[in-house]
C-alpha cells in the first residue's frame, strides 16, 4: 500500500533504525525486525536522501523542510517537494521514520 | 535536485563489506569471558563458568559500551560476541542491545545451551544481522558430553538450538571433531543441511585443535591426545574426494608461496580481538605478552594505529623458522602462524610440528610432495603446482583410505 505523505505533517527517524556516516557512507541500519524489507540488509542514501533526511527532525513540517532545502541547494521548489515525498514513501514503506503526532 | 534512487537496499556480502572504503577497524572480536558453561577437553580457552577471579577481572559492563562506542566511531560494522561462552556474562542482553542501537552488526559463537525463550525474543525482536553460530559436540547425549564433560549439557544445547529454530532465529552450525563423536558425523552433516540457513552445505568442523591459549601445560597435553594424526585428519577431509581434491585446486591456486621471513601475511592487526580484561589483541588467538596492547591506557585507534603496525612488520629471527617456514611453499596449507606458535612453543617464529605434518599429509595426497620430501627443500613448487591445479591428476591416498 503507498504510504500517504503529508506535507504539513512533522516526521523524524524511527528508534527502529540507526544511521550512521561510514566513510562517507550514509548508511541506515534496521534494529528492530520489520524495519527494512529484510532482516539482514543495512540501506544507503545518496547525497539527496541524506540532506532529506537530516532535516526530518520531528520539530518542523515538510512543507519547512522543503522551503529549508530549497534555499540550502537553490532548487526548484516543486522539484524538491516531489523528491521529498519520493523519499518519504520509500522511508514510511520501510518503517524506518515516523510522523508525530500532532499534540 | 539528482534523480538517482533515494533509497537503495545494500545487501550485505561479507566478503565485500565496504570494500573500496574500508574504514580503519571493519570488524572486532569480542572475547567477552573467557568463563564457559561447558568443559571441553579440547578447548583453548576454557574457565570453570563460576571462576570468581576469572569473573572479577572482567571488563564491567560500562567499559565494554565505550569499546562499542569508540568501535562504531572508528566505522566498525560489525562485531562478533565470543568466549568462552558469551551467554554467560549477566550484562549480554545489555550490552548486546547497545551494540545493536549503536548500529553494529553483531554475530554469536554460542553453544546454545544458555539460550532462553526470553533471549530467543531478543534475538527475533532485534535482529542480531548476522547468523549465530552454534558449535554442536554429538547428536547424541552420550557424544556430546563426552565432549563437554558437563552433566545436561546436551539437553541444555538442544533446548536452545529448538529456540532458535522456533523463533526462525537465523543461525549455522559447525562442529568439533573427537573421537566422541565421529561416528555421528553422516546424522551431524544430514541435520545440518536441513537447518534453512545453511543452505544444504556441509558444517565446518575443528579438527586440528589449538593449544591453550594462555599456556597451560597439563590441559595441553590432554589436547594433544585428542588430535587427529595428520594421515587420519586427511582421510576425514577426504571423505568427499573429489569435492575436496576440486576445491583444494582452487584454493591452492590461489594460496600457495613462500612466505619469507616476514611473520604476519594474515589480518592480524587490521582489525582484533579485545579480550576478556581489555587487551586487544591482533587476532583471536595471539595472546603473546609482546603483541597485545592494553585499552585500560589506550584506545582502539591508537592500537590501530600505531601498535598494530609495528607488530605487523615483524621478521622472524629464529634459524629454525628462517630454514623451514620462510623457504616453504605450502603457506596456505599449513597453519603455522606466529599465534600457533604462541601456542605451542611460547615465541612468535618456532616451527609448530603438528601443523607442519597436517601440510605436509595433504600435500602429499595432491602429489605435489614425494615421500619423506621436505617442502621448504622442494625448488620446482611452481612446477608442481601447476600440474596439480591444472590436469585432471588423480590425487592419492594414504593407506587408510
Amino acid at each position: 500500500m503507498e504510504a500517504k505523505i503529508d506535507i504539513n505533517g512533522m516526521y523524524k527517524p524511527s528508534e527502529d533504525v540507526v544511521a550512521r556516516d561510514v566513510q562517507g557512507e550514509f548508511i541506515i541500519i534496521p534494529i528492530t525486525s520489520g524495519a527494512g524489507d529484510l532482516e539482514d540488509e543495512i540501506y544507503s542514501l545518496n547525497e539527496t536522501g541524506r540532506a532529506i533526511w537530516e532535516k526530518l527532525d520531528g520539530k518542523k513540517t515538510l512543507k519547512d523542510a522543503v522551503r529549508e532545502l530549497v534555499s540550502d541547494f537553490e532548487g526548484d521548489g516543486a522539484e524538491i517537494e516531489k523528491d521529498v515525498s519520493g523519499l518519504l514513501g520509500e522511508l514510511l514503506k520501510r518503517k524506518m521514520i515516523v510522523k508525530i503526532s500532532k499534540s | 535536485m539528482r534523480e538517482e534512487p533515494y533509497v537503495s537496499p545494500w545487501i550485505i556480502h561479507k566478503s565485500d563489506l565496504l570494500k573500496k572504503k574500508k574504514p580503519i577497524l571493519s570488524r572486532l572480536d569480542i572475547e567477552l569471558t573467557e568463563r564457559c558453561n561447558n568443559n571441553c577437553a579440547h578447548c583453548y580457552i576454557n574457565l570453570p563458568k563460576d571462576d570468581r577471579e576469572a569473573a572479577r577481572k572482567e571488563l564491567s559492563t560500562a567499559q565494554w559500551k565505550g569499546i562499542l562506542k569508540e568501535a562504531a566511531g572508528l566505522g566498525c560494522m560489525s562485531v562478533r560476541f565470543t568466549g568462552g561462552e558469551p551467554l554467560l556474562r549477566e550484562d549480554f542482553e545489555e550490552l548486546y542491545v547497545f551494540a545493536r542501537k549503536a548500529g553494529l552488526m553483531v554475530l554469536v559463537f554460542t553453544n546454545a545451551a544458555l539460550i532462553t525463550p526470553r533471549l530467543a525474543g531478543l534475538f527475533k525482536r532485534i535482529p542480531p544481522l548476522e547468523k549465530i553460530e552454534v558449535t554442536v559436540y554429538g547428536m547424541s547425549k552420550g557424544a556430546y558430553e563426552a565432549a563437554t564433560r558437563t552433566d545436561g549439557s546436551f539437553e541444555a544445547a538442544w533446548h536452545g538450538i529448538n529456540l532458535l529454530l522456533r523463533n526462525r532465529i537465523p543461525f549455522v552450525v559447525k562442529g568439533a571433531l573427537l573421537s566422541f563423536n565421529e561416528r555421528e558425523m553422516d546424522e551431524f552433516e544430514k541435520w545440518a543441511a536441513a537447518i534453512p540457513w545453511m543452505h544444504g552445505r556441509s558444517p565446518a568442523y575443528s579438527m586440528f585443535f589449538n593449544l591453550r591459549g594462555r599456556r597451560d601445560g597439563r590441559k595441553n597435553e590432554l589436547i594433544k591426545k585428542l588430535r587427529p594424526a595428520p594421515e587420519e585428519g586427511l582421510r576425514i577431509f577426504a571423505r568427499r574426494k573429489e569435492d575436496y581434491v576440486k576445491g583444494m585446486k582452487e584454493f591452492c591456486s590461489k594460496f600457495m608461496r613462500v612466505s619469507g621471513d616476514r611473520l604476519f601475511s594474515c589480518g592480524a592487526g587490521r582489525g582484533g580481538c579485545v579480550d576478556a580484561y581489555g587487551f586487544f589483541q591482533p587476532c583471536m588467538l595471539l595472546r603473546h605478552p609482546d603483541t597485545v596492547y592494553n585499552l585500560a591506557g589506550g584506545s582502539l585507534e591508537d592500537a590501530l594505529v600505531n601498535f598494530f603496525p609495528k607488530i605487523r612488520g615483524m621478521k622472524a629471527v629464529n634459524p629454525e623458522y628462517l630454514s623451514r617456514c620462510a623457504r616453504c611453499f605450502l603457506k596456505g596449507l599449513c597453519e603455522q602462524c606466529p599465534a600457533k606458535s604462541w601456542m605451542e612453543h611460547g615465541t612468535l617464529d618456532t616451527p609448530v610440528e603438528y601443523f607442519c605434518g597436517v601440510a605436509h599429509a595433504q600435500a602429499r595426497f595432491f602429489g605435489l610432495l614425494k615421500e619423506r620430501e621436505n617442502a621448504w627443500e622442494v625448488r620446482d613448487w611452481e612446477e608442481r603446482l601447476d600440474s596439480f591445479v591444472k590436469s585432471g591428476q588423480e590425487a592419492r591416498c594414504g593407506s587408510k583410505n
